[in-house]
């Protein structure tokens, strides 16, 4: 065939402009919802409200934002770094329809009121299966074209994007197992507190390999790419990447201190989830002392500045994270805002920055362009989507930790001090400044459609050609 | 209690945990052999992807490394001090549960005094007492206004506990009964039965016994259902029966709703109302504090 003297870029394309729409889809309706908690009369009716919306947000910005992002690079980088086409076009195309049939099945259903109520599996019966079947395919074409590369050695990106996806696959298979009593309602195989720890190895495993593993997968090939420096240490790619998904199987019990789960489970969540600390430094490390040699091109280069910031982010995140698993941290922390500010500083300072900057470093080759279609656009965006993140991280660490002294102080006659509602009064100025950053970043992202599309429209779509192998040791 | 009924479980977790520690030391150790002199740089590990993709073979940075070994042996030592590694136990013999009977039992030598002192006396007085009242104010706000709200004014379906009308009665056992083992309201559907003209006639003899505005014809044909269906539990002159915990109707005072639609949707679809049970959550004494200032809500002025 004649295609197979070039890498198919079209499911590339497709999902990267995916990337841009559902980013602003999903990261629209979080501004909604932090609008909501700002003015509460915004929830209107039964399905715009906040407990239908934000499972919608989520599952937007994780899996069709996030995913859309994982599977464009991922498909990109395989093919570039194995030196050969993807090994079906056609499978890969059903995987984009499939993918995108998905997301607009949850954000029918879940406005609806139709979940399992599995945080960030909430998507039924059917939907659970429709994923099976296109995750399915994608390892298909992921793998296969791994089968087939023409270099000897796989890289490192790679082995991160090849543990994302197969973990993903056995997360998902075994949280969702449930049992359907209609059309669009099923209970889970799972009870009580197993059913929780379930859910909750699921969870933590998708914040894990899904929003972790992926993500790192894509910083392992854009960021020596955009500063054009070697890797700094492949015996750290080695450590960290074993230590990591490893160690991140067991940190979920962190998720349920203090519940009805048995002692030595919570113990050995959290031990785990201390150790976790290292390994996730390691890829942190890796990225940013890549750039040792290059750190002038940080002040010129907004893409490098969107990767670097992310690294930055991330190795902030995996601090926070294993301090929040502390049991005595976890007993002020939980329940409260600093775990969604948590949350959001991994989301928008690392999983949304890294997919960000690789779509910027994407869009111009993808559409035959030298760069795109306005570098102070991007630079524009940066600073915004920065600014905007900081607001989100801090006003929702000084709401949580309001929250968390609120709700365990006691009068000297052992009662409590303040009322539920005290606290949430008392969070009400952070909300806004949580809703004032998220609308930040949600700006830079409209930027950044406007940018790509007027990238794509000054280009043509092509298929680059692939280049003969080169020989080395 | 323990987890498992077998043993085994608790060799088979202890076993996974262990060899999982030491080879994540090993890792480390590993790739830990080769160092670089000072001055010397490193090489690149020689392969090649996407033309330009390379690594270098730097070794793993020493304090990253140190930071690594430290979380193992944290990780060791909390696994020994506390439950994790199941078959062997933990040196500190702690329990979830046994913390919480500890903090528990503390409060009680710290409050329980001061709890005692009030429960030694009368509600009445209790509810006379300011510092009591401040205590009792400050239970309610933690377990109450979720639905009587702060103003214990109530909301539809919630029972304002201000106005001293009483479903169940308000003298000071009675409101103790009620906090202790919770209510259930209940009153039956009786949109079948009477059809939906019937439904109407009762509602405006509701309203005519409210002293509200209504349908003559209608109440003087809902009169005389009311006397043979309603007021068994509501009494004939609809003044209601707190043994039963039927609500007076005359008073124009509503826990649902005393427009005619309202009045109509209770009498079709009857109503199903629960204020679950707080003796064995908050204890005697709480609740004996709790009691007095709902008492003094409504007794005070």
């Amino acid at each position: 065939m004649e295609n197979q003297a070039t890498y198919n870029y079209k499911v590339v394309r497709q999902f990267a402009i995916m990337t841009v729409v559902w980013g602003i889809v999903g990261m629209l309706v979080g501004v909604v919802i932090a609008a909501q908690m700002v003015w509460p009369q915004l929830n209107v009716g039964p399905y715009f409200h906040f407990g239908r919306l934000r499972p919608l947000h989520t599952n937007a910005v994780i899996f069709a934002f996030g995913g859309c992002g994982l599977m464009a690079t991922s498909l990109y980088v395989v093919q570039r770094t194995c030196n050969v086409r993807l090994i079906s076009d056609k499978l890969a195309a059903f995987v984009f329809w499939g993918w995108q049939a998905v997301i607009v099945l949850a954000a029918i259903t879940l406005p609806l009121g139709i979940t399992s109520g599995k945080e960030y599996a909430e998507l039924e019966w059917p939907i659970d299966l429709l994923i099976t079947v296109v995750w399915v395919a994608y390892a298909v074409v992921f793998f296969g074209t791994i089968a087939i590369r023409k270099v000897k050695h796989i890289y490192v990106a790679n082995w991160f994007y090849g543990a994302f996806i197969l973990a993903v696959a056995l997360l998902h298979i075994v949280n969702s197992m449930e049992m359907p009593v209609s059309m669009w309602k099923s209970y889970s195989a799972y009870a009580g507190a197993v059913d929780a720890m379930v859910q909750w190895w699921y969870g933590h495993n998708a914040v894990g390999f899904f929003l972790t593993a992926g993500f790192l997968g894509m910083m392992y090939y854009f960021v020596p790419k955009q500063a054009g420096r070697p890797v700094y240490s492949y015996r750290l790619s080695v450590v960290h990447f074993w230590a990591l998904i490893f160690t991140y199987m067991w940190a979920g019990p962190h998720h349920l201190h203090y519940t009805a789960l048995p002692d030595w489970t919570q113990s050995l969540g959290m031990v785990f989830s201390l150790i976790l600390l290292a390994p996730s430094w390691g890829g942190m490390i890796n990225g940013i002392m890549t750039l040792s040699g290059a750190w002038h091109k940080l002040r010129t280069d907004p893409i490098l500045k969107f990767l670097v910031t992310a690294l930055s982010f991330y190795g902030m995140s995996t601090f926070e994270g294993p301090m929040m698993s502390i049991k005595t941290v976890n007993a002020l922390s939980h329940f409260t805002d600093w775990t969604i500010g948590h949350v959001h500083s991994g989301a928008l300072g690392w999983v949304a920055m890294i997919t960000i900057g690789s779509v910027y470093y994407l869009v111009p080759r993808l559409f035959n362009r030298e760069e795109m279609y306005s570098m102070k656009l991007v630079e524009t965006h940066f600073w915004i989507a920065t600014l905007g993140t900081v607001l989100y991280i801090a006003s929702m660490w000084i709401a949580g930790v309001t929250q968390g002294l609120m709700w365990r102080a006691v009068n000297p006659d052992g009662t409590l001090t303040y009322a539920f509602i005290d606290a949430v009064k008392a969070s009400h100025p952070y909300f806004f400044i949580r809703f004032l950053g998220g609308f930040m970043f949600l700006s830079g992202m409209v930027l950044m459609l406007y940018n790509v599309i007027r990238t794509a429209v000054a280009g043509r779509p092509v298929n680059a050609e692939i280049p003969a192998v080169v020989a080395h040791a | 209690m323990k987890d498992f009924n077998s043993d085994f479980w608790g060799i088979y977790i202890a076993v996974i945990v262990i060899v999982s520690m030491i080879w994540l030391g090993y890792l480390v150790v590993s790739q830990s052999k080769v160092k670089l002199k000072k001055g010397e740089k490193a090489e690149v590990t020689g392969h090649k992807w996407d033309g330009d993709l390379e690594e270098y073979s730097n070794p793993l940075p020493g304090w990253w490394v140190v930071l690594f070994y430290a979380t193992i042996v944290f990780a060791v030592g909390y696994l020994v001090a506390y439950p994790g590694l199941v078959a062997f136990g933990n040196v500190w013999n702690w329990s979830s549960t046994g913390q919480h009977a500890q903090e528990v039992k503390k409060a009680d030598e710290k409050y329980g005094p001061m709890f005692a002192k009030f429960q030694a006396m009368p509600i009445e007085q209790v509810a006379q007492n300011p510092e009591a009242r401040d205590i009792g104010k400050r239970l309610f706000y933690t377990y109450c206004i979720q639905c009587h709200g702060s103003d214990a004014r109530g909301a539809k379906g919630f029972p304002n506990l201000t106005d001293n009308d009483w479903l169940y009665g308000g003298d000071p056992a009675k409101v103790v009964e009620t906090i202790n083992n919770g209510r259930h309201g209940q009153m039956p559907a009786f949109g079948a039965a009477f059809g939906e003209e019937k439904v109407r006639d009762v509602a405006n003899y509701v309203l005519k016994i409210a002293g509200k505005p209504n349908n003559e014809m209608r109440a003087e044909r809902g009169a005389e259902t009311f006397k043979q269906v309603c007021a068994a539990c509501h009494t004939a002159e609809g003044k209601g029966n707190q043994s039963l915990g039927a609500p007076n109707l005359t008073d124009n005072i509503w826990l649902y709703g005393g427009s005619e639609a309202t009045i109509v949707e209770t009498i079709t679809n009857g109503r199903d109302n629960v204020m679950p049970a707080w003796q064995a959550f908050l204890g005697d004494a709480k609740v004996h504090l709790l009691a007095a200032y709902v008492y003094g809500l409504s007794h005070d002025k």
